[in-house]
């Protein structure tokens, strides 16, 4: 039997239908353009498996309700696009803080503010670094066509229990609303793949849900389960409870990090198309890349040799990589609709400033013909 | 034999960090005693609080228990209870948690009649920031936010929650606290949302400036301003504005709760019922 299966859908409609398949029991959400659809197909799916879905009285009781069922130990979903992703940036802090897997849609529009609800940008690349305030460590990933807004919706469940943290996954209206066949997973072969959360089964005076090691994810065992803890989004101790301990704070934020840090290589995934041969490096992400990928099988009709790095896991971002790639190609250009958001981060990470960049933030998706234009004028 | 407290206290992590005399110790003893005498089990149990001395209130009790941000306590114990119907989610709040930053969620939260059971610690002012206004604050009052008197007009939560449709909406004070103890246990066993106001003092950082700087001198206030609900109800209008009505203000058994509504929902999306339609929701005689 085969593992895939074709279907005819939308990025949204493929976004819920992966969450529903991958355990995801409840939702909580706000109507925002343009990513409504992934509501409205999701509470048609949960009820009908004993799950349920609701649109809450706005944005910040949206995640927060999906926070407070996945503190109760079941997989939890909000959806939502920039300005909802502002309201929700202190109550992801929370769940970062308090150690709650928990997966976030965020189908991007132009902003700032109410921006360009109905067009399309990447202009929240940034912003789901660092969506709330302090220090912590995001994990985002980007799907870059339609299959991919279910496979990384699914992947995003499994990281989000795996690191016990939200994790951001990054539409963009082009793809969210772009209605096509795509070939994805089926639900038995999602099923089988689910990893949940670890749980502690000895006994419950010996459970310290915070007391683990300094580069792993708090164990956080379900509700009602006879092990009782506290969440807080404070400083706290070993069992959850508020603490000014100054090594104990040094060593939480310390941990934090490191649990993502230093797994970095479960959580990096990339595309590299066309790369082997190529003297031109093109870099992009979400739904750019399919106009770069048109642009460099016209390009090279034309025998000028372009390939395309993608990273689909943003953040962290894959540096090691990126460094290396930036050694070897002197011609490199970014791809991206804002005004350079993730450029910089490939400058950083390729430590050189001497890379080309081309953007747009008109609220429409890039053609191929501005890909290649551009690699003419300045390659 | 004296009531062991200590079976549902996380006596570990005390002292608590609530001044002496808070009234906020008053209303946990209260609740404790009443999750014992409806026999709920501390792994069936999740206490959800906010932010303020208030939002300490779960920590210190030995269940499940969440410390969320400030104000969105409802929003939180409606996703824990929408995926644990059968379990007992009981929030606590602050008068600026419920009423300022977090008024929106409880309104909805008594709008949907969903089966939470919220206790609102009012004790008139922002206690642990040090004496900012709350909604609640009387006016004329010192805050250090109006150190001249406030101006703002003052809520009533429980005027707001029955409107909102709350189904058991209840007012005590920690002067009373047997009756507190009794309305606190009615409401978790109230089927819907049970909103229950608890008075409480706050005489460091409100009574202090407000010629009440003793515990006894703040209760005694919150007993010049409240009457129980049979005697205010004789009162004329006039007179009536004078006072906080106390006990069971609205208890209305036959509201649908939202859990049950919503397995509506799944009946019918699971080929059990048709379409839910207007006449799902009228009044059965």
């Amino acid at each position: 039997m085969s593992d895939t299966r074709e279907v005819i859908s939308s990025g949204n409609e493929l976004a819920a239908m992966a969450a529903v398949d991958a355990g995801c029991m409840f939702f909580g959400g706000y109507p925002l353009t343009p990513s409504s659809e992934v509501m409205h197909k999701i509470t048609d799916l949960l009820p009908a498996v004993g799950g349920a879905a609701m649109q809450m009285e706005d944005e910040i009781a949206g995640i927060a309700a999906a926070i407070g069922a996945g503190m109760s130990g079941v997989r939890s979903l909000t959806a939502t696009s920039g300005p909802g992703m502002s309201l929700k940036a202190e109550n992801l802090g929370l769940a970062q803080m308090a150690e709650v897997p928990l997966v976030v849609i965020n189908v991007m529009r132009g902003g700032p503010s109410t921006g360009l609800p109905t067009r399309v940008a990447q202009g929240d690349i940034n912003q789901a670094k660092n969506p709330s305030h302090g220090d912590y460590k995001s994990i985002t990933l980007c799907a870059g066509n339609l299959a991919e807004c279910y496979t990384e919706v699914v992947r995003a469940f499994n990281l989000a229990d795996r690191f016990m943290q939200p994790v951001i996954v990054l539409l963009d209206e082009t793809i969210g609303h772009m209605h096509a066949k795509a070939v994805i997973p089926t639900a038995e072969a999602v099923k089988a793949g689910i990893k949940p959360r670890k749980t502690f089964d000895g006994p419950a005076e010996e459970y310290r849900p915070y007391d683990v090691a300094q580069d792993e994810p708090a164990v956080l065992n379900p509700m009602f389960t006879g092990y009782r803890y506290n969440f807080t989004g404070l400083h706290h101790d070993a069992d959850g409870f508020p603490t000014e301990e100054k090594e104990t704070c040094r060593k939480l934020i310390d941990r934090l990090f490191r649990k993502v840090d230093e797994h970095k290589d479960e959580i990096e995934l990339n595309e590299e198309y066309m790369l082997d041969d190529a003297d031109i490096l093109l870099i992009g992400y979400g739904s750019a890349s399919l106009a770069i990928k048109e642009a460099i099988n016209e390009l090279r009709k034309d025998g000028i040799k372009a390939g395309m790095f993608r990273p689909i896991t943003v953040w962290p971002s894959p540096e090691e990589r990126l460094y290396e790639l930036g050694k070897k190609f002197d011609k490199v250009l970014v791809v991206e609709l804002n005004q350079g958001q993730y450029y910089e981060e490939i400058q950083r990470a390729m430590e050189r400033h001497n890379i080309e960049k081309l953007t747009k933030t008109n609220g429409r998706p890039f053609s191929p013909a501005d890909i290649i234009e551009k690699v003419k004028e300045v390659f | 034999m004296a009531f062991n407290y200590d079976e549902y206290l996380r006596t570990n992590k005390m002292p608590t960090l609530w001044c002496w005399g808070c009234g906020d110790g008053v209303i946990l003893k209260a609740f404790v005693r009443a999750i014992d005498k409806l026999g709920i089990n501390k792994d069936d149990l999740c206490v959800v609080s906010g932010i303020g001395c208030s939002g300490r209130f779960g920590s210190y009790i030995d269940a499940n228990t969440v410390h969320t941000t400030h104000g969105r306590t409802i929003a939180f114990a409606t996703g824990i209870k929408m995926a644990n119907p059968d379990k007992t989610v009981v929030c606590v709040a602050g008068d600026g948690d419920a009423l300022a930053i977090g008024g929106n969620h409880t309104i909805h939260g008594c709008r949907r009649n969903i089966d939470l059971t919220l206790i609102l610690i009012n004790n008139f002012i922002y206690g642990l920031t040090n004496s900012q206004t709350s909604p609640t604050t009387p006016q004329g009052f010192w805050t250090v936010s109006q150190k001249v008197g406030n101006i703002d007009p003052t809520f009533d939560g429980c005027k707001l929650a029955e409107a909102a449709g709350a189904s058991f909406v209840a007012r005590e004070k920690v002067s009373e606290p047997k009756k507190l103890e009794k309305v606190i246990r009615e409401a978790i066993a109230h089927k819907g949302f049970s909103f229950v106001e608890a008075l409480s003092n706050c005489h460091i950082n409100m009574g202090r400036k407000n010629k009440m700087g003793t515990a006894m001198a703040n209760l005694d206030w919150i007993d010049s301003i409240t009457m129980p609900k049979k005697k205010w109800e004789a009162l004329s209008d006039e007179e009536k504005a004078n006072y906080l009505p106390t006990g069971i203000l609205k208890q209305d058994k036959d509201a649908l709760e939202y859990t049950e509504a919503y397995q509506m929902v799944k009946d019918a999306h699971q080929g059990k019922r048709g379409k839910i339609t207007p006449d799902d929701f009228k009044k059965k005689d």
